[in-house]
This record gives structure tokens, sequence and C-alpha cells, in this order.
């Protein structure tokens, strides 16, 4: 079972003061409550009400649209994503933790939302969604219902009628950049704060009654709230692997199990070689995740030793990054990040390691951090680089059975071509 | 690798259009940029690839196997390019590779091996190897003759898709429900396998489960020869399985498929060019049943297609450019993304837009033809819309297309049956429109017609909008007029519905904040910034791009484009455009390009400053006009849709370069034209504009017959006709339905047996400075696009050319015009009159300009920005003779009569070089797929004139050694004059051994149909019936007198080997 955290109870109620005292909350799965979050109220009444609602941008830049989400306020990191199809799949994907989500393809919720197979995982994570066109008449013979309903029961405030490739291109200008969702119904709530703070423009001021400044995804460990909190376990086979879980997206547990591996899912924080699972394990996967990875010290703490002990290990994303920084190398924070389904990446390991030969790929990618090259500690290899920027996607121990990589061999979002990796992995064990 | 060779696709007809001009082109241009020489073969001389500056040398001679054999052995390459000329270079490639003649001559096939493209032919083959790698293709078989096609059908079940293979097109695929529809067309399916590509000498059509209403979905993928492959586009087809995708409304990327669609069939697309070895650009059409994920691989394209130049353009991504780089064996990875200029080629664009293709119909232009569309295409065009949102792009295109149309319930589809949606054809977007403004649902109509519901709910999202703001229920509010805009309603179809002008509209929106913005296509969806301008306009959205506030040293030139091809405008106003922006470029200018038709080079990012890919319509330059700022329209290379334009731009103040519109306005206008020729004293046809019956049949006691009616209102089928008696006149006004004030007709005197001539020229401030005289093969009364042009003329008198140019030097003074201009004369003894008059590029433009070497778009272009054109230009005293012949497409639409009219029905041309007449005639017509007779030829002559006059050429023929066969009257005829012959029996004699007989049978090899115009417009029963079957069993055929004595006469003075492989540089070569 999941559990409270203390601070989340706080935070509920601070919420709740928020909404107006005879209106009707639903307490929906607390297991994601965190500052800056809003999403775990639900008022029933309001769920068909259609109003305007705005993107405000921590510098101040505001655009107005129309509400299809929730009707909520709701804050954190503003993040696009490229890629033309895979909304339920991004929607539940962990690593989006604490992001408002900006979607560049302008027309989403086409096919509506799918049995719950589709999804990375038991919810949906994004703070928020903004989208330029919303399509509330879905057609899919898979579809259960529309995406605005399903915002709406998950408590996700969602934008539509906003020029997102504007808002695109800002980001990119600019980076990443921390921002609010506020419907027109919470703001004239505020409105008065607004007004006695001298026209003065900050998010602080703005939402003086949060009594929490705009919510930031890398200010702390944030695993903590993605992750599971029990082991769980998946499939059956004559290998086993351990899944360290930072919020990992469910299709690297659906690679492994297909291939017939025992999949052991622990929590981020489980020492495997302290902890180890009945019957022992082959090897060790690092999830992807949320967040700036240098925070997850009690995981990378772990990789350090899996590593010493020369236990074959895996890392997809962050878990890329943690077992980057696990080695002793550094990591960066890129501007704006990769988010897409169209990232071209190059293998260039040597050929003379006899590893693997040159491959060029289309990967999905999700993350907003990266392995520093140049920091690599002797016996670790760049494994794939990025075609357009030059970024690292990858590393490789050049003896010993680790390997990394930036992007996602599991997809879901996005193209396939990776799956191979896998396969690759599971010869070290 | 120095020297390549690449076989172009000839001359434009209905399936291989202008989007092999866009390949080829991007070929060259990625050749040139490795230093490789290049030598293009391609008789269509209105493309932009043969121009000098894209290949090195250039053949404007026939693509197949004899003519490129001759090439090779005199020019010697290294390498030859197959994938850029269409269905004809790949099959003549086949052939060629089959034949030895590549092994013997040492040419090496650069790109996907031919290996992999006879898989991608022969459907047997296919179904073969994609069954290798588990790759599910449609249930059925192949049949050779028509017992084992009617056991696989008893097999198989109803309903059943025929297709044959090497199917340009489509062409010989037919949904069939029962077994007798089943034998006629299978019949014909196997009839229609080109002699040349036989499997095992034998032809051979598929009969396949027909998988009713699944999706149909294509996928463009590149791979290069490491085996590194991208899925660069996707498309999804707006109607169902069955119907041709180039006859479906297209959207990219695909609208209704969910992630793991999407990707599990990119997955088959990687997997099955892997299998094939591609080494290039490769198009997948898929079928997808929309009620599970089943799918079946129903084509696979291993060239470029139509399909990859919509995706080209949809994208951003050139396709054929990076193709013909992997053709060279580059690495798809070292190559850079076109657009951004600094990241990877190997990439897929992530699309922050939707683009719709809509096909373009001109069925009305054919005598006879049926609306209903299938798996055969018909469409001779299409345009591509770009917005962000379904509805925007939908209405965009619609108005694209310059049918008339705007909105989706515009007067003429209110009065399409209800039920009329039922079955495909070229209105059934605006009948199922109708149908949801009269209470129709989405589920009724997805019923019938299998269009996925995404689609419906938004079709009728937009009537009933329209259906409200016709009824006059909106208010002229912000919020009406922004929901309208983003709707993609036009400013026009709100001013109708408000009671109010378009200008109100415009200015009550400007008012009100309502404006589009300028957004960027960069292939990226904005994760990188792009170097290049790709624009187009939407009203989703706050913020424009794209702007600089650099100001070029010598303005800004907007160049319209000429929109949609269709009958009477393709290529040849591409070309046009293309060299006025090269030109403007030259001269520093900013220039700027709006064109709206995926399948030109004109819309090729790198031809001009700034792409708008956008609308031709007044509202949407206008638009461009303000957010560009001082920029100058110049208008007289796209065509008439940009002439149609001039006044109407200019009353709105926009600054229009070279002759005035006022000017363009008195050429257009037949009243306010003919005053000026009489003021000029210059000869014209007797015509008059008539208001009713009575006053018309006045006129024509006054001229007396025959005479060219045109009405200014038709219902269905062809506009103008002549007509040679009263019953001939009564009938064709009938059939326009009305006459009156608003609807007038127009009559003219038409003169029998004159030459027609026309005058290509520039003109600068109402001086003449350049021109070109070509001469008209065919008599007056065959419309001028139809017509086969000579320059130099080698039969007129010295004394008509001077009157023409006397005319002419009258016309261009007083009309003071500055820039390109066309008129066309009609001269009988001596006598000149002039019929028509363009104050812009014409269609032979390219053809008079490579003909005579000089290159008249682009004096006209430096006319226009006032630099000194004059000098010296000889374009009479040629050592050579150049002939411009038509390309028909009349075995695409079933039905349709293919006799030469008033009406014009080409869709493409060639143009080519020869020491004489007969040289230069028989190498056009070689280049028009004919094929040369060497036994029989059919002989049927209507008419005792013209028996008479064919009677010489009858005996040439007969000399020739060829067997003569005659129906009766032309036999005895013939008989009775000694010549040769063996009478055949008429199809209404009803016996065997019928004329019918000998085409099926594919005796023939040449058939000659002259009817006689004066008896009956639509020509006898038989005569129709014997065109059409020569028509769908591939016989060629010749319905124009003059036409047939000039191919006799040449037929009797050459052989083959006589035709000259030359290059057009060794005819310019004095």
């Amino acid at each position: 079972m999941l559990t409270h955290s203390p601070k989340a109870d706080k935070l509920t109620k601070i919420w709740a003061e928020i909404y107006e005292p005879g209106e009707q909350f639903e307490y929906l799965n607390t297991s994601s409550i965190h500052p800056g979050g809003g999403f775990f109220l639900k008022n029933m009444a309001k769920l068909n009400a259609k109003h305007q609602a705005r993107l405000i941008l921590k510098d101040g830049t505001e655009y107005e649209g129309e509400s299809f989400g929730a009707d909520i306020n709701s804050s954190g990191e503003v993040v696009f994503n490229t890629g033309m199809a895979g909304y339920p799949e991004s929607l539940t994907d962990p690593s989006y933790f604490g992001q408002i989500l900006v979607l560049t393809y302008p027309i989403i919720g086409n096919y509506g939302v799918p049995p719950r197979e589709f999804f990375e995982s038991r919810k949906i994570w994004v703070k928020g969604l903004i989208v330029q066109n919303y399509i509330d008449k879905p057609s899919h013979f898979e579809s259960l219902k529309t995406l605005g309903a399903w915002l709406k029961e998950e408590g996700i405030p969602a934008i539509s009628g906003i020029d997102t490739r504007a808002l695109t291109l800002k980001l990119r200008y600019h980076g990443v950049m921390l921002g609010e969702i506020r419907s027109t119904k919470h703001e004239t709530r505020n409105k008065s704060k607004i007004e006695n703070s001298n026209g003065q423009k900050s998010f602080e001021l703005q939402n003086p009654k949060f009594g929490f400044n705009l919510f930031d995804p890398n200010s702390e460990n944030v695993l903590t709230f993605v992750s599971r909190k029990t082991v769980e376990v998946y499939g059956e086979g004559k290998k086993t692997i351990v899944l360290i879980d930072c919020g990992d997206k469910e299709n690297i547990i659906r690679s492994f199990v297909k291939r017939k591996v025992k999949v052991i899912v622990v929590p981020w924080d489980l020492n495997p070689l302290k902890d180890p699972p009945a019957g022992g394990f082959d090897g060790v996967m690092v999830s992807n995740g949320p967040g700036d990875p240098k925070l997850a010290k009690e995981t990378i703490k772990n990789i350090k030793e899996l590593l010493n002990k020369n236990v074959p290990t895996f890392g997809i994303c962050l878990g890329s990054q943690l077992l980057a920084l696990a080695s002793g190398a550094d990591t960066y924070k890129l501007k704006f990040g990769h988010r897409g389904q169209n990232q071209p990446v190059l293998d260039v390991l040597n050929n003379e390691l006899k590893l693997s030969t040159n491959k060029a790929l289309i990967t999905s990618q999700n993350h907003g951090f990266a392995v520093n090259t140049k920091t690599l500690k002797p016996g670790w290899v760049e494994w794939f680089k990025n075609l357009n920027d030059g970024t690292n996607e990858g590393i490789r121990h050049k003896h010993k059975p680790f390997m990394s990589i930036q992007f996602h061999p599991e997809a879901s979002p996005g193209p396939v071509d990776a799956d191979y990796l896998f396969d690759e992995f599971l010869n070290y064990l | 690798m120095k020297k390549v060779l690449i076989l172009g696709s000839g001359p434009l007809k209905i399936g291989q259009a202008g989007e092999f001009d866009y390949s080829g082109s991007q070929a060259l241009k990625a050749l040139k940029e490795e230093g490789i020489k290049t030598v293009l073969v391609n008789a269509n001389i209105a493309t932009i690839q043969t121009s000098k500056e894209l290949a090195d040398k250039i053949y404007f001679l026939p693509v197949d196997p004899y003519f490129i054999t001759e090439v090779i052995k005199k020019e010697k390459p290294d390498g030859i390019f197959l994938s850029f000329g269409g269905q004809t270079a790949l099959n003549c490639g086949l052939e060629l590779e089959k034949n030895g003649t590549f092994k013997k001559y040492g040419v090496q096939i650069l790109g996907t091996p031919a290996k992999s493209i006879e898989v991608t032919e022969d459907r047997e083959l296919f179904a073969k190897e994609l069954g290798l790698i588990e790759v599910k293709v449609p249930r059925g078989g192949f049949a050779r003759n028509l017992n084992q096609a009617m056991d696989l059908a008893k097999k198989i079940g109803f309903p059943l898709m025929i297709r044959s293979g090497f199917s340009l097109g489509g062409l010989g695929s037919t949904v069939v429900e029962n077994m007798t529809d089943f034998k006629k067309s299978a019949e014909v399916a196997l009839k229609n396998a080109p002699a040349s590509t036989l499997v095992r000498g034998e032809p051979q059509i598929a009969v396949e489960e027909y998988l009713k209403h699944w999706k149909e979905i294509e996928y463009e993928v590149v791979r290069d020869k490491n085996g590194f492959k991208i899925a660069v586009c996707n498309m999804e087809n707006f109607d169902p399985l069955g119907i041709h995708t180039g006859e479906s409304i297209v959207v990219a990327p695909s609208q209704t498929l969910n992630n793991y669609q999407y990707q599990f069939l990119r997955k088959i697309s990687l997997k099955v060019i892997e299998q094939l070895k591609i080494v290039g650009e490769c198009n997948i059409q898929f079928a997808l049943n929309p009620e599970s994920n089943d799918y079946r691989v129903i084509e696979v394209n291993a060239r470029l297609s139509r399909s990859s130049a919509l995706a080209s353009k949809a994208t951003g991504y050139p396709l054929a450019y990076i193709a013909a780089k992997l053709a060279l064996g580059k690495n798809i990875t070292e190559l850079k993304n076109s657009v951004t200029k600094t990241t990877s080629a190997f990439f897929e664009p992530a699309l922050d837009y939707i683009v719709l293709k809509m096909p373009r119909w001109d069925l009305q232009k054919f005598e006879g033809s049926v609306s209903k569309i299938g798996s055969e295409m018909k469409s001779v065009g299409e345009v591509m819309a770009i917005g962000r949102s379904f509805p925007e792009v939908l209405q965009k295109a619609v108005r694209m297309l310059e049918t008339g149309q705007d909105g989706l319930l515009e007067a003429e589809s209110r009065k399409l049956k209800a039920e009329s949606f039922l079955t495909p054809h070229t209105k059934r977007l605006f009948a199922i429109a109708q149908s949801f403004s009269t209470g129709g649902t989405v589920d009724e109509i997805y019923k019938s017609t299998g269009i996925d519901k995404w689609f419906l709910y938004q079709v009728e999202e937009i009537a009933k909008f329209e259906n409200e703001l016709r009824e006059k229920k909106l208010t002229k509010d912000k919020k009406t007029i922004k929901r309208a805009k983003q709707l993609g309603f036009s400013d026009k179809l709100l001013a109708i519905c408000f009671g109010i002008t378009e200008k109100e509209v415009r200015v009550l929106r400007k008012n009100l904040g309502i404006l589009p913005v300028v957004k960027q296509i960069d292939t990226l969806a904005g994760e990188f910034p792009s170097e290049t301008n790709y624009l187009y306009l939407t009203y989703h959205g706050k913020e424009s791009e794209g702007q600089s506030d650099k100001d070029s040293k010598s303005g800004k030139a907007i160049i319209l484009g000429s929109g949609t091809y269709r009958i009477g405008s393709s290529v040849e106003f591409d070309w046009g455009c293309v060299t006025a922006a090269a030109t403007l470029r030259e001269k520093k200018f900013e220039t700027i390009i709006i064109n709206c038709n995926p399948e030109t080079v004109s819309t090729d990012f790198d031809n001009a400053d700034k792409l708008y890919f956008e609308e031709l319509s007044l509202e949407r330059v206008e638009d461009i006009y303000e957010i560009e700022k001082n920029a100058k329209l110049v208008l007289g290379f796209g065509g008439q849709v940009p002439n149609n334009l001039a006044l109407k731009a200019h009353k709105l103040g926009m600054k229009i370069l070279g002759t005035s519109p006022e000017s363009i306005d008195q050429a257009e206008n037949r009243k306010k034209f003919s005053a000026l020729l009489d003021k000029l004293k210059i000869r014209q046809p007797e015509w008059a504009s008539l208001e009713s019956i009575s006053q018309t049949l006045q006129f024509v006691r006054h001229v007396g017959f025959p005479v060219l009616v045109r009405p200014s209102y038709v219902l269905s089928g062809a506009a103008m006709n002549v007509a040679y008696s009263n019953a001939q006149l009564k009938q064709y006004l009938e059939e326009a339905g009305e006459i009156s004030s608003d609807y007038p007709v127009v009559i003219s005197k038409f003169i029998i047996n004159a030459k027609e001539i026309e005058i290509d020229g520039v003109a600068q401030n109402g001086q003449l400075i350049l021109y070109a005289i070509s001469e008209h093969i065919e008599n007056a009364g065959v419309h001028s696009g139809d017509a086969t042009l000579v320059l130099p003329p080698q039969r007129l008198y010295l004394e008509t050319i001077r009157q023409i140019k006397s005319a002419t030097k009258k016309i261009v003074k007083k009309l003071n015009i500055t820039g390109p201009f066309n008129i066309q004369f009609m001269a009988k003894d001596n006598n000149v009159l002039v019929i028509e008059l363009n104050l812009r590029s014409s269609r032979s433009f390219p053809f008079v300009s490579k003909v005579t070497n000089i290159n008249f778009a682009k004096k006209a272009m430096l006319a226009m920005l006032d630099e000194d054109i004059s000098g010296d230009y000889e374009t009479l005293e040629l050592d050579y003779v150049a002939v411009k012949a038509p390309q028909f497409s009349f075995n695409r639409i079933k039905g349709a009569d293919p006799r030469l009219r008033v009406e014009m029905s080409s869709t493409g041309e060639v143009g080519v070089f020869g020491e004489d007449l007969e040289e230069a005639y028989l190498k056009a017509m070689l280049a028009t797929g004919w094929i040369w007779p060497r036994k029989n030829v059919f002989i049927s002559i209507g008419g005792d004139e013209n028996k008479l006059e064919f009677l010489e050429s009858a005996r040439k023929l007969g000399k020739l050694g060829l067997n003569i066969f005659a129906t009766d009257k032309t036999s005895k005829f013939l008989t009775e004059n000694g010549v040769k012959n063996t009478r055949v029996n008429k199809i209404s004699e009803n016996a065997k051994n019928s004329v019918l007989d000998l085409i099926r049978d594919g005796v023939v090899e040449l058939a000659i149909n002259i009817s006689d115009s004066k008896v009956n417009h639509k020509g006898s029963k038989d005569g129709f019936l014997i065109r059409r079957n020569c028509i769908d069993y591939s016989i060629p055929l010749i319905t124009n007198l003059q036409s047939a004595i000039l191919l006799s006469s040449s037929l009797s003075s050459k052989k083959i080997t006589d035709l000259q492989i030359k290059s057009w540089h060794e005819y310019l070569v004095k």
C-alpha cells in the first residue's frame, strides 16, 4: 500500500482553504501529493464548466486560452515535447513529474483515452497540459473517454487555444521556465492580494495564500514522490533483474517480461546488495525518472556499490545520469532538454571494442539533464551521441558489464528502433 | 562516378505529373554539388529540370528503351538514376536491365537495385518477398488469363479488387461486386499490362480481397547503404481504401492513429525497406482495420512518387535531394537537414501543423466522363493547405482548388442530393456537408462512407456553423468572426452571410484585431532555429515569425504562382515563376513566392527568399502584401489565376510590376478588347454576346454557319462547341440550360480550314522587344493547348508573318505592354484575324524559350524591372525545327470521347527538336507514348472532303507495306482509288470480325479515325466506340486530319534510325 506523507496532508489543508465553504471536494489518490500540486482535489460540480485559463511564465509572459482539464491552479517547470502522437503515454510518464507539458503538435485528443494497458504508470504525472487545439470528439476503437474527461478525473488542469509554437520558441530561446496554470475562477479569488502588492508582478506575491513558490521539480529530490514504496514482482524467467524505480515507465517492465526475464521492481532508495530479493538477481536496471540526478544521492550511492561488485547494470535516461554520477562522471542541465520522438543518435563506440557495430537510430527522448562526456573516468567511453547537438546519449564501460543510454529503448511513445538494447544488456547476464 | 544519366518522366499525364519535375530537379542539384556531370533525358520541354542551370546535357527525347540505349551509347555514363522519373523511367530502366544494356555499356544503376524494384512491381514476387519477413499483404492471387482470374474470384469471394502490375496511378484497378463486372474489368486489366513489362511473356493481374472501409495510411521511408533508416512522414487518407490515394483528400501526419499504431506501421515500413535493400526513398501504403490493429501492406513504390513530393512539401524534408545523395553512396548521417542547415538529415520531421492535400478534377472537360471516383486516378492536379486545425486546412484547400467553391455549402453543392455521398464522387465532401446541414448524423454517414468519424465530426462542425452563418443566425461580433476564421471561412463568404462587402468584413475584422499570423515550417517543431523562410498563415496563433527588418537593396517582390495544375495550366507556368524568381534574386530583390501546389519546383523553399505556401485568393494575397510591406506583385508568370487578380489588387492599392492592370482588363474583357481591335483596325472573327435564343438565331443568320458557341453558364459537360447547323446550335443552347442577361452566350464566326498561329513575346513600355511565331499543325477548331506547335513556322507565307508582326506591334503599343504576352491568330488566304490576347506568360513560353535559346520569361521579368533588354533576337531563321505536341490522358477518363475539340483536354506536352518537321514530329509522337506502326493500321474517315484529302496519305501508308484495315465507306473509297485494304465490319453491323475485334486482339498498331464534325457533334456511336476502345486497349489513335496527314508523310520519309540522337546543346551550336 501507498503511504501518505505528513507534508502532503498539511498541504491538503492549505488547498482546501482556497475553495469556497460548501463546495464539494473529492479526494483523489494522494500518493502524488506534492508542493505546488493541486490535483488531489476534485470539484465534481465544476467538471464540465468551460472557462478561460492562463499560463503564466516566471518572466511574466501570459498566454490565455480555454480550460479543458481540471478547474484548478498548478505550477511547475514548463517543457515542450515535439512528438506527434502518444499523449496518453507521455502524460503517464513519471519523468514528467512536476512539469507542465506543452505539446507542439497542434491537434490533441484525436483518439481519446485508451485502456490502462497503454499507460506508462498508474496515473497522469504532468502538472498541466498546454495545447493549441483540443479535440473533444475523439474517434478510435480503443477510446474509452475523452482526454478532457480523463484530465478532469485525475485533477490535471489543461489549456487549449494557446499559441504553442510561440510558447515553444520562447522556451527554446530562454530555456525551460517555471510557470503556472491559473484558471480565471481562482484568479478572482487571489486578485485582492495582487492589488495589495502594489502591482508587483512576482509570483510569490501573486500566490501568497499558497505558502510556497512556483514549484521547481529540480530543487529537491523528487524520486520520493514517483517511486513505488514497496517491492513488486513481474514475469517469470531463468534470469532476474532488479529494476530500481526512479519513476519507471511500465514498458521497461514489459520489455523484460516479454523476453522471459523476471523483474523485481524496488523503490528508488533500496539497495539490492543490502536487501537482496529472495532468489537473488542477475543484473540491475536503473529506470528513467524526473528531476536533477544529483539530488538522488541515495540511489547514486547504491549504484556505486553495484559497480564495485561488477553487477551488470543498465541505466535508462535518469538512470543513465545516475550511473554516470556513480561512476564518478558529472551531469549538467540542458537549456531546454530533448523531448520528442525524432532524436537521431549515433553509436560511436569504437569498433575495436567489438561490442557493437556503428548504428544510427531514431529515438524517443524525454530528459532535461545530460552526462558530461569530458568527465568520464578511465574505462568508460561514450557510446551514443546526439546527431543534432552532439550531446551524450549513452555511456558504456570498456570491460565491465555497465551500460547506459539517455534515450528510451522502451519507446512508448515513439519509435521502437532501440528495442534491441534490452537484448544487448541481457547478454551480460 | 563522373557522369550520371537521369531519366525524366516525359510529358505530364494523369498519375504522373509535376512531382517528377520537382524530384528530377532536386536530383540534378544534388549531383551538381558532388561535381558529377549530368545527362538528362526528358522530352517535357516545359519542365524546370530541362534548364541549363540544372543539367549539363539535356536530350529532348522519348524515355523509352530504344532512345535511352542510343543516348547511353553516345554519352557513356557511369551510372543511371531510375527513381526520379516516375513509372516511365522505372519501366524503361527495368527493361534495359533485363535486356542487358546496362551491363553491356557498363552503366551502374544507382540507388535501389533493379532486383528490388522488380519485386515491388511484380505483385506475385512482392507477396512472396513480404511473406519472408511475415509482413501481411492482401489475400488474393495472380492470374495470367481470364479463367485463372475467375477461379480466384470464386475462391476469395466478392467484393474484390482487381489490380494490374506496373500500374501507374492505379490504372486498371477496380473494385467489383459481381461476376459480370468482374469479367469485364479483368479483361481490360489483363490487356492493360504494357507489352514491355509482361511477366514471363504474359500479362499479370492481381485479384484481391477488398478491404472495405479500412483506413489507408502511407509512410515515406528512407534508407542508406548502411541500412540506416528513417520514416520521414506518414499520411492518412480521408477516404477509406478503395479510393486511389491520388483521388483522396490526404492529411499529414496521420490524425486518427494512436502511438501504438503509428509505431507498428512505422516498424513494418522499416522492416520492408530493409528486406528490399532500398537505397534512397520508398513509399509504403497500408490498409488498417479501423476496428482492430489488423493491417495489410497494399503497395510499395521503390521510387520517388506523388506521395513523396507531397511528403517533402508537408515536412520540409527534401526527399528527392536526399535520395539522390544516398544513391551516390553517401551516409545519411553525414548529410545536413536542409531547413535548419545545422542539424542532421538523419531525423524524422516533427510537424507542429497539419497539412491537407486535395485533388483537383477537370472531368467536365471530357465529353462523356462520369464524376464517380475509385481506385483509378482521374485527378489532374492537387493543392496542399497548411494550418493548425483540420477545419482550417480543409477550407483553405477547397478554395485553393479554384473551382469557385467557397465554404462547404456553396449553392452548387446545395443541389447535390443528400444521399449522393453514398458513392464516392468528385463532390462527395460537399454532399456530406450538405447532409450535415440538413440533419444527417455522423453515424449514418460513417456507415455508408467509411470515412473516419474524426474527419466527419469536424466536417459536421464546419457545415453546421456555415449553415448558421448562411441562415443569418449569427451576428458579426468578435466571437463569431474569430471562430469563423479559425474554422477557415473566407472574408468573401462572411460578406455574403452578413450582407456586407468583402472589404467591409476585412475592415471590421482588422478593427476587432482578428488577423492571421505567419508561422514557419522548420522540420523540428521549433526545437532548433531554422535558416529558411518556409511559411504559412493561420488564425490559430498570436505571434508571427519569419519577418526580418532588413530591407534588401532593390526592394521586395511577390511572385504569384499558378496554384493547382489543371487542364490548361500546369508545369509551364511553374517554369515561368521559378525563372522570374531566379531573375529577381539575381537583381538582389528580396523574392517572395506564394503558391499552394505541392507538385511544383516553385514551392521548394530554396527558390525564393520566402515561400508562403498559401492560397492565391485576393484575401490571402492582401494579407501577405500587408505583412510584407513595400512589396510589389508579379502576376505575369503564374497563368490565369494571378492575372485574374490584377484589377482587383490594383483597385485595393497594391503595386503591380509590368503591364498596367487596366491594360490587362482591356485584354481580358471580351467587349473592351473587341472595341480596341476595331479602333486599331485589326480584324477579328465576328462575334456577339447574346442574351436570348432569338437574338442568337438572328446573329447566326447574319454571319452564317459554322459558329463557335460559348455559353457562360454550363450545367455540366463541355462548354464550347462548334455548330454547323441550326439543329446543332439549338442542341448546344439547350445543353447550356440558361441564356439570359446574367448568363449570356458568346457566339463567334467559326472559320473552316483556317490556320492558327501564336506569337509569344516580351515588350517594354509599349515596344515589342522579342517575339517567336509558332504555327499549329491542326486547323483552327482544336484548342491551342491541344494543338501541335511548330517553331520556326514551316508553312506560313511571309505576308502572313508580316501582318502578324504589324498587328502585334499595334496592340503592344496601344496597351503599353511591359512584360510577357501571347496573341493567338487565325489565318486564311493571307487574311489574319486576332482571336485572343493574354497579357501574361503563356503555355508556350518555355517551349519558345528553349527552342530559340532566349529565355523569354527572364527577359520579361527584366523588362518589368525596367532593365535594358534591347537586342537582336533571332527566332525565325533557325537551323532546326522544333515541335510541341500534346499528351492526352484519355485512358484515365473512362467513357470520355478522345476527339480533339475546341475544349482543351490534354494534360501535358513534349517539345522536341529535329532537322526537319517530319523528324521532330515523329520524335514528338514517340515521346507521347506512341508505337511505331510496323504491320497493321486501321483507317476510318468521315466526310467526302476528308476522305479525298487523306487519299494521298493512305497511299503512302500502303507503300510502306502496312496492311490497311478500313470500315465500309472508307474501304470502298480506298479501293476505288487503288489503295489496297481489308474491309472490316462496323460495330453497328453486329457481325464477327468487326473493327472492335481488331482493336481488342491488338491486331492494329495505329488507328486513324476522323469524324465528320458537320454531321453530329457527338460523332456516330460507331466512331465513339472505335475511339474509346483504342484508348482502353492502348492503341495509338489519331482523330485530326492534318495530324494524320503529317504523320503519314513523316512515316513514309523516315526510319527510326533517321531520328537523330542530339542534345539540346548540339542543336543550338551553329
